[in-house]
C-alpha cells in the first residue's frame, strides 16, 4: 500500500494530485524550484523540499536530486504528473531499481509509445487504424516525392525529432513539398541535430478526439469515453470538451473498443489516453498514446463521476478496477479551458507579476490553479496558470456557464488568453460544434480582423 | 537595424555569427520562454554587425538581440 508519495511536478497538477491524496490518506511530498517557492501546491503538501534552481534540468528533471529527496522523505511512490519525467521510460525504470513505485505504466510501454514509429507499428498490430503515411523516416526530397505519389496530397510533413510544432508543415503539391522539405529539414537539423522527416496524409477538417482508458494489473481495461480537444493554438490544446458533439453513438463505441483493445494488446497498465484524428466521415486514425494523466482529465471526471488520480493510485497498489464498462455512463456535458499567460492574439508568452486574481465560483465551476494573487509567473515553465472546468446538463448549459465563469475570471498584471476564450465560446461556429483542429485559423483569427 | 526580442525568455540558440550575411526572414536567434521556442528572424537583409546576447542569457521584451547593417 502506498502511504507516502513524492510528486515530481509543479503547478496545478501537483495541487490536483495532493487533493486526491488527502482523500486517500496518503502523505504527500512536494518538490519545488527556486522559482516556485510561493506556489500554492508547495504549502498544500505535508512536506516540501527545495529541489534546485529554476531551470528544469536543474530542478524538475534532476532525477538524482529527486531520488535523494525520495529517500530522505522515505516515500513508497513517485507520481510524475504530466510533462517533465512522466513519459521518461528510463526514469520509470530507475524508480523500480530504487524500490519506488512509479505511478504509470511499465518503462517498456512508455518507451514504445514515446517512439512515434514503434507506437504506430504496435497500433497496427492491435488492429487500430493509423494515418496513412511513412513508418520510416524519409531521408531525401526524391524519396519524399515518391511517397507523396503513393499517399496523395495534402500531406503533413513532420520532423522526426520535432516538438512544439517546429518542423511541421502542410504541403499540397510536389512543388510545395520540395521547398518545404528542404527548409524544414534544414531547420530540424539546426534545432534538433536531426533533419529526417516523416510524412503523413493530412486529414482535412479533422477533429482531435481522444479516449481515456484505465487498466489494472489483472487484465481489466475500461474506457471513460472521449474528449474532443480540437481547439488548439500552436498545436497545443486550448479548449476541451466531453462528450464530443460530433461523433455518433456507433463511432463512440468503436473508438472506445479500439482503445480498450489497444491497451489490452500492449499490456498497458494505469491511466492512459489514446489520441485519434477523426475525419468528417467519422473515420478515426491513431495519433499517439499518452502514458500518463492528461491535462484535460477533469472533464472526463465530471461526466463519469470518477477520480482518475485516485484510480491511478489504486492501480499502482495492484488493486482491481472497481468499475465495469457497462456501469459507465456519460452524465451531462463538461468543458475545460486552459488559462494561459500569453498574448491572446499573437500567442506569445507573457510572464510577469499577477497583481490581482479572482476566480469564478459556483456549484458547476471547478478551478485547477497554479498561482495566487500577488504571484510572479516566470518564463521557465509552461504558460498555463490554471484550468477552468464547467459542467452543465447539456452542451448549451455548459457554454452558458463557461461564458459567465470567464467573465468572472479576473487576472491583472499579465496578459492572458481569456479574451480569446470568451471570443470562441461566444462564437456561432463554436456553439454549432464546428470544432475542428483548424478552428483558431478558420474562425478565431479572422473574427479579430472583422471587428 | 536593431533586432529586438518580442517576448521575455531565454536565448536558446543563436544560429548566426557576427559578420554573417543574412537574408530577409532568416532566423537569427531562437528564444525560449514557457516551453515555447520562438525563432526571431530579421525583417531586412544585411550583415550581422554585433550580437548583443549569448546563448543562455535572459532577455526582456524589447531587448536588443543583434544589430544588423
Amino acid at each position: 500500500m502506498i502511504k507516502k508519495v513524492l510528486i515530481a511536478n509543479r503547478g496545478e497538477i501537483a495541487a490536483r494530485i495532493i487533493r486526491s491524496c488527502k482523500k486517500l490518506d496518503i502523505l504527500t511530498v512536494a518538490v519545488y524550484s527556486e522559482a516556485d517557492q510561493k506556489a500554492p501546491y508547495v504549502s498544500m503538501a505535508d512536506e516540501s523540499y527545495l529541489i534546485g534552481p529554476p531551470r528544469v534540468n536543474e530542478s524538475y528533471l534532476n532525477t538524482e536530486r529527486i531520488f535523494s529527496i525520495a529517500k530522505e522523505a522515505k516515500v513508497d511512490a513517485i507520481h510524475p504528473g504530466y510533462g517533465f519525467l512522466s513519459e521518461n521510460g528510463d526514469f520509470a525504470e530507475a524508480c523500480n531499481k530504487e524500490g519506488i513505485i512509479f505511478i504509470g505504466p511499465s518503462s517498456q510501454i512508455i518507451k514504445q509509445m514515446g517512439d512515434k514509429i514503434a507506437a504506430r507499428k504496435e497500433m497496427q498490430k492491435a488492429g487500430v487504424p493509423v494515418v496513412p503515411g511513412t513508418s520510416e523516416a524519409v531521408p531525401s526530397v526524391e524519396e519524399a516525392l515518391e511517397v507523396a505519389g503513393q499517399i496523395g496530397y495534402p500531406i503533413m510533413l513532420k520532423a522526426t525529432a520535432g516538438g512544439g510544432g517546429i518542423g511541421m508543415q502542410v504541403v499540397r503539391s510536389d512543388k510545395e513539398l520540395t521547398k518545404a522539405f528542404e527548409s524544414n529539414s534544414k531547420r530540424a537539423l539546426t534545432f534538433f541535430g536531426n533533419g529526417a522527416m516523416f510524412m503523413e496524409k493530412k486529414i482535412e477538417n479533422a477533429r482531435h478526439i481522444e479516449i481515456q482508458v484505465l487498466a489494472d494489473h489483472h487484465g481489466n481495461v475500461v474506457h471513460l469515453f472521449e474528449r474532443d480537444c480540437s481547439i488548439q493554438r500552436r498545436n497545443q490544446k486550448v479548449i476541451e470538451e466531453a462528450p464530443s458533439t460530433f461523433i455518433s453513438e456507433r463511432t463512440r463505441e468503436e473508438m472506445g473498443s479500439a482503445a480498450v483493445k489497444a491497451a489490452k494488446t500492449l499490456g498497458y497498465t494505469n491511466a492512459g489516453t489514446i489520441e485519434f484524428l477523426v475525419d468528417q466521415n467519422e473515420n478515426f486514425y491513431f495519433l499517439e498514446m499518452n502514458t500518463r494523466i492528461q491535462v484535460e482529465h477533469p472533464i472526463t471526471e465530471e461526466i463519469t463521476g470518477t477520480d482518475i488520480v485516485e484510480a491511478q493510485f489504486a492501480i499502482a497498489n495492484n488493486e482491481r478496477l472497481n468499475i465495469e464498462q457497462h456501469e459507465l455512463e456519460i452524465d451531462g456535458h463538461a468543458i475545460e479551458v486552459r488559462i494561459y499567460a500569453e498574448d491572446p492574439v499573437s500567442f506569445f508568452p507573457s510572464p510577469g507579476h499577477i497583481s490581482k486574481l479572482e476566480l469564478p465560483k459556483g456549484e458547476s465551476v471547478r478551478n485547477e490553479i497554479a498561482v495566487t494573487s500577488e504571484y510572479d509567473v516566470t518564463p521557465f515553465y509552461d504558460p498555463m496558470i490554471g484550468k477552468l472546468i464547467v459542467k452543465g446538463n447539456t452542451r448549451d448549459d455548459a457554454i452558458d456557464l463557461l461564458k459567465q465563469a470567464l467573465l468572472d475570471y479576473k487576472v491583472e498584471g499579465i496578459k492572458t488568453n481569456i479574451p480569446m476564450l470568451l471570443n470562441i465560446v461566444d462564437s456561432e461556429p463554436f456553439k454549432k460544434g464546428k470544432t475542428t483542429t483548424a478552428f483558431v485559423e478558420e474562425h478565431y483569427l479572422p473574427s479579430l480582423t472583422k471587428n | 537595424m536593431e533586432l529586438t526580442a518580442n517576448m521575455a525568455g531565454n536565448v536558446w540558440k543563436i544560429v548566426v555569427a557576427e559578420g554573417d550575411k543574412v537574408e530577409e526572414d532568416q532566423d537569427v536567434v531562437i528564444l525560449e520562454s514557457m516551453k515555447m521556442e520562438i525563432p526571431i528572424a530579421t525583417e531586412e537583409a544585411g550583415t550581422i554587425k554585433e550580437l548583443k546576447v549569448a546563448e543562455g542569457d535572459f532577455v526582456n521584451e524589447g531587448d536588443v538581440l543583434a544589430i544588423i547593417e
